[in-house]
């Protein structure tokens, strides 16, 4: 056991011996934030590529730990995300008091993500998920000066309290009625007609659907996104989305596969709730986090259209999917944290004539945004295109002309903010903004990614192979 | 394989040509850039020799007929099993020649603007065009597949207009390189509705299969598209006059020719290249690559007969009016043209008819040698003199010895003076329309006297007449080494081309045609030709009184012919008066308030209804969390009690 334990652990041992790096960081002499951010920076890189090597199919202490390749290659994102983040949010990073506290919270959330989406029971399912939710929680209270900052800390961890104790509630019926947590033998338990057990999953779904930010289960975003810094606000936003959307995905379509007639009608209604309540908000804001947070609230109704398809061209289709929005969402944060660090301005308003003096930042948002709303040939498009071609299989015409044409009306806000950015006149435009060259490196990779991962082919075809 | 390499790099030097000089044009290679283009497409020009002496003499024969080669033939696309566009090259008779032609030409053209075009300010992005037409022209003419010809075909036409428009600061340059695009577009249309009507029916987009496919007449394919019929025509035929109104428009044919003339605001060696040598004759290619199964229609090729006859009378006797000298040889161009698809027309598929096929493509090749020495040529003259008009010129034989040597070859070329290339091939043209159809023949032959007149009026305008008289004594002479050289070697090739026994390596199904030349045939349209000489050396060797009181009794004839038979009016007064106002006007009204007001409202309704809902995100935390039980409840009634 104990080899293959260190093997196929190895991505969450190298995250837990970060955590504990920086701790005895904190002990002795400080340690400037450079020095810090470095060795974070190459852990992370480190465990986004150690998924690639060795062993990735197995089981740990008696089937609460499993993994496999598709596993393996869903936590490689999610570090890849937070390698990104720390790019793009360089130059706000390195001006913290408390960076290494800072990280020690991200990667416990990060380390709380990987044990999640390798959980093989509801018992290590749930403690995985608090987690990688309560340092979040801290993390949106990080600028203590601030009062937005506090506020959103608040408002998360109380809603999430909230949606815990509801998901517990869930997971308590769940046991009750059947009598195991072991997502194995789970299956076999349940039965389609059961009331009950309807109850069960609908709680422990709302619990997941108030982590993934669905409609009605949302209301908690905005207010989150638009408090927290903009670092916590794309860990949450990507980060955070992408690993509950694969465990989620995992759970729904494996576990609960014997209610999968309630999951058909559950994701129908929730994912066009999610995505006209999405745009609809989105439509309206004025902030740029503010907008994000709606704009990626209507992504999360896409998600769910991949998933209602059920089998592996659906998990294949969402993990692209997250793959994308991963880059094209990093991006859009990245411009808005290089401005507010800059000039504290984050309404739509300030960004009008952008592009006059900000020529990269101007055009790595338009991409960005243009990604979000799905035009080709950014990788957008095919990651909308493959949830909705993988949704279809399944769900009605009527359900997909919906969607569709909520497709189209996103584009009028996303486009909205990049006529501002290149079209509008501003009788001040923002002056030209300085940043780091490491912030220009993270956008780059992020417009390589957005660019690249619609273009070559075979990455999807990976996705699928391992689906 | 060997072939296969050279075969690619033909095509590819030029691209790498174009993307070299294209991206690094200005900044490194500055005025060495023509030689670089000079260079590279050198070496294309050898290959393309070798490449062609290799098919037509080692490799292509097979017992006395030549089959088509696939040096290379990969899958692009995939539809469907069967159904894709594939990428290839394709060796046999005519695109080997058509590679002799078009680099040949194309090297030409490299070298003579190496002198025409120094000091040029856009001299790299020159450069980069004219290997971007190499490329296409090359790519075009040994496409495998009829899609790819399409795209080739289009790569052609961009080039074209990017280097008529080259003189992008002269408003009526950029007028003519919309009109070229806007036209040739317009017929391409035509094209693409033509391949998708055969590919539907045949099933496959390549050629080789499509043309086995639609010409066996037991084949299911073949009879499908026989028997399917829309307005009378069996869609067969429509498919064929589509992919005819494609090639019509390429190659200028009436009522499709009107770009031609004004494509002459290009610079002149490009006019020799594109507008009279290579790109014009793509639409004759087209129609001899898949001539197979033209031969399948004859309604079709009665209507390519005489549309190409009437073209080629037409544009002549416009010719005989013009007096700027790029508008004639435009004009020549047209009515040269014309007698190619008329070959094609009358031609047949069996060995006692096809010589039409063979003539086709044998004027091609002839008529590409003379007229790219005589657009060189006049290019050479509107150098030395700074003008276009004939008025301003006269007298010149003094002045440029060489150029007017060259010229005078070219003129009795073209007029078909015995012994010289045109001759030849003209010959074999009217030979194949006598046996076929009289009024052809007679169209033929009365055009082939005015093509000597207008000839000569032009030789005689520039180089006798009035002794030359300028205010500005030319400071360069007739052009330097770089600009003779080309004009001295198409002479050769215009002079002596003809002698190339043509029917025993292209014809019509790879099989040596025997041609027979009859002297007592060959009277009539020499007597023509002297006669047309003659009478342009009546009028136009001194000058004099004469022409201008012959045009002013024609009156309204002359004045017509003048201007073009008025065709460009009666385009503008179309698209002006009658497309515009009543289709386009209502058009554009249910395109801004139907559909556009059905996108505003969508966009205007969100907005509203999202004003009306957003008080809802109260920002407290204890009324989420009551809409959050609410969505419990709610779904759980919903799926427990009413979906159960």
């Amino acid at each position: 056991m104990a080899y293959s334990f260190f093997i196929q652990m190895r991505m969450e041992l190298v995250i837990t011996g970060l955590i504990f790096l920086l701790l005895f960081f904190k002990l002795g002499k400080p340690v400037s934030n450079e020095v810090v951010l470095t060795v974070v920076s190459i852990a992370l890189l480190l465990t986004t590529s150690l998924s690639f090597f060795g062993e990735q199919e197995g089981r740990q202490f008696a089937g609460m730990f499993v993994t496999n390749p598709l596993m393996f290659l869903q936590k490689s994102l999610l570090a890849g995300a937070v390698y990104l983040i720390c790019l793009l949010n360089y130059d706000w990073l390195r001006k913290q008091e408390h960076l290494a506290e800072f990280f020690i919270l991200m990667l416990s959330a990060l380390l709380g993500m990987f044990l999640m989406i390798s959980s093989g029971n509801l018992l290590m399912f749930y403690l995985s998920l608090e987690l990688s939710s309560i340092p979040v929680a801290a993390l949106a209270n990080f600028e203590l000066q601030k009062r937005t900052s506090s506020e959103a800390g608040m408002k998360m961890i109380l809603s999430s309290a909230f949606a815990s104790g509801i998901l517990l509630f869930g997971i308590s019926l769940v046991y009750g009625s059947t009598g195991t947590i072991q997502f194995a033998s789970l299956p076999a338990q349940l039965q389609a007609g059961d009331a009950l057990q309807i109850v069960a999953y609908i709680l422990f779904f709302t619990g997941f659907a108030f982590k993934l930010s669905v409609v009605p289960f949302h209301f908690w975003t905005a207010d989150v996104y638009e408090g927290a810094p903009v670092p916590v606000a794309s860990f949450l936003s990507v980060v955070s989305k992408g690993a509950v959307a694969f465990i989620f995905m995992n759970i729904v379509m494996k576990v609960f596969l014997p209610l999968g007639n309630i999951t058909y009608h559950l994701l129908t209604i929730l994912a066009i709730a999610t995505i006209i309540v999405g745009n609809l908000f989105a439509v309206r804001q004025k902030n740029l986090k503010r907008f994000l947070a709606f704009s990626s609230i209507a992504q999360v109704g896409f998600i769910l259209v991949g998933v209602l398809n059920g089998s592996t061209l659906g998990i294949a289709a969402v993990v692209y999917f997250v793959l994308v929005y991963l880059f094209s969402n990093l991006a859009a944060f990245g411009v808005v944290s290089v401005i507010t660090n800059a000039t504290g301005k984050e309404s739509v308003d300030d960004y009008k004539g952008l592009y006059k003096n900000n020529k990269l930042l101007g055009w790595v948002m338009a991409i960005a945004l243009f990604s979000l709303a799905g035009i080709p040939p950014t990788a957008g498009f095919f990651g909308k295109l493959f949830l909705i071609m993988a949704g279809a299989t399944q769900a009605s015409l009527g359900f997909i002309v919906i969607v569709a044409l909520n497709l189209v009306v996103s584009l009028f806000y996303y486009l909205r903010v990049v006529r501002a950015i290149f079209m509008d006149n501003n009788e001040q435009p923002l002056e030209k903004v300085n940043y780091s060259s490491v912030v220009k490196l993270g956008m780059i990779i992020c417009l390589a990614g957005i660019v690249l991962t619609g273009l070559i082919g075979w990455i999807y075809e990976y996705i699928l192979s391992i689906s | 394989m060997e072939l296969t390499t050279y075969t690619a790099l033909i095509v590819l030097l030029p691209l790498l040509g174009y993307l070299l000089l294209g991206l690094f044009g200005k900044k490194i290679f500055g005025n060495s850039s023509g030689l670089v283009g000079t260079a590279l497409l050198l070496v294309t020009t050898i290959l393309s020799f070798y490449v062609a002496y290799t098919y037509f003499f080692v490799l292509g024969n097979v017992n006395g007929v030549y089959q088509a080669i696939k040096p290379l033939q990969f899958t692009w696309l995939e539809f469907s099993p069967g159904m894709s566009i594939d990428m290839g090259l394709l060796l046999d008779p005519i695109s080997c020649m058509m590679l002799v032609v078009v680099s040949f030409v194309s090297l030409m053209v490299h070298i003579y603007s190496l002198g025409y075009m120094k000091g040029e300010e856009r001299y790299p992005t020159y450069y980069a065009h004219l290997a971007l037409f190499t490329f296409s022209m090359l790519g075009l003419v040994l496409s495998t597949n009829i899609f790819q010809i399409y795209m080739f075909w289009e790569l052609v036409g961009v080039s074209s207009f990017l280097l008529i428009g080259f003189y992008y600061n002269k408003a009526s340059a950029l007028a003519a390189a919309k009109k070229a695009f806007i036209v040739t577009r317009f017929a391409d249309l035509g094209f693409l509705i033509g391949i998708l009507v055969l590919s539907f029916y045949s099933n496959t987009l390549d050629i080789s299969t499509l043309i086995q496919r639609l010409t066996s007449p037991d084949g299911n394919e073949m009879k499908t598209a026989v028997a399917a019929s829309f307005m009378g025509l069996s869609a067969l035929t429509w498919g064929l006059l589509l992919v005819f109104m494609g090639g019509a428009g390429k190659s200028a044919m009436f009522p499709l020719h009107i770009w031609l003339p004004d494509a002459m605001e290009g610079p002149t060696p490009v006019s020799a290249l594109i507008h009279a040598a290579t790109m014009v004759v793509a639409g004759v290619y087209l129609v001899a690559r898949l001539f197979p199964v033209f031969s399948m229609s004859p309604i079709v090729l009665d209507f390519i007969a005489y549309v190409g006859a009437f073209s080629a009378l037409f544009a002549a006797i416009i010719a005989c009016t013009q007096t700027d000298i790029k508008r004639v040889l435009a004009y020549s161009t047209m009515s040269q043209i014309g007698y190619m698809m008329f070959a094609l027309g009358v031609s047949g598929n069996t060995s006692e008819t096809g010589l039409g096929f063979t003539a086709s493509m044998f004027h091609l090749f002839t008529h590409a040698m003379f007229k790219a020495l005589l657009f060189l040529g006049a290019g050479a003259v509107i150098h030395y003199v700074h003008s276009n008009e004939m008025k301003d010129m006269g007298g010149l034989r003094k002045k440029m010895p060489i150029t007017h040597l060259t010229f005078l070859i070219a003129c009795l070329a073209i007029a078909g003076v015995p012994l010289l290339s045109g001759f030849f091939s003209k010959e074999e043209i009217l030979l194949a329309a006598y046996q076929k159809n009289m009024l052809i023949y007679g169209i033929a032959l009365f055009t082939s006297g005015l093509t000597a007149f207008y000839m000569f009026r032009l030789y005689f305008n520039i180089f006798w007449s009035k002794p030359y008289e300028s205010a500005h004594e030319s400071h360069h002479g007739e052009g330097g080494f770089v600009m003779m050289l080309p004009l001295v070697l198409l002479a050769i090739g215009a002079a002596f081309a003809g002698y190339i026994p043509f029917g025993k390596y292209v014809s019509f199904n790879g099989e040596a045609h025997e041609g027979h030349m009859d002297i007592m045939f060959s009277i009539a349209p020499v007597a023509l030709a002297i006669a047309g000489i003659g009478l342009a050396i009546f009028l136009y060797k001194k000058e004099n009184e004469k022409p201008g009181k012959i045009s002013a009794s024609l009156g309204a004839l002359y004045n017509s012919a003048y201007h073009k038979f008025y065709i460009d009016e009666i385009y503008l007064f179309i698209t002006k008066k009658v497309l515009f106002n009543v289709i386009a006007r209502p058009a554009a009204w249910f395109d801004k308030n139907i559909i556009d007001g059905m996108v505003n409202m969508a966009g205007d309704s969100t907005v509203w209804i999202s004003g009306k809902i957003k008080g809802i995100q109260s920002g407290k935390v204890q009324q989420y969390a009551l809409y959050f039980m609410a969505g419990i409840i709610g779904l759980v009634l919903l799926l427990v009690y009413v979906w159960k």
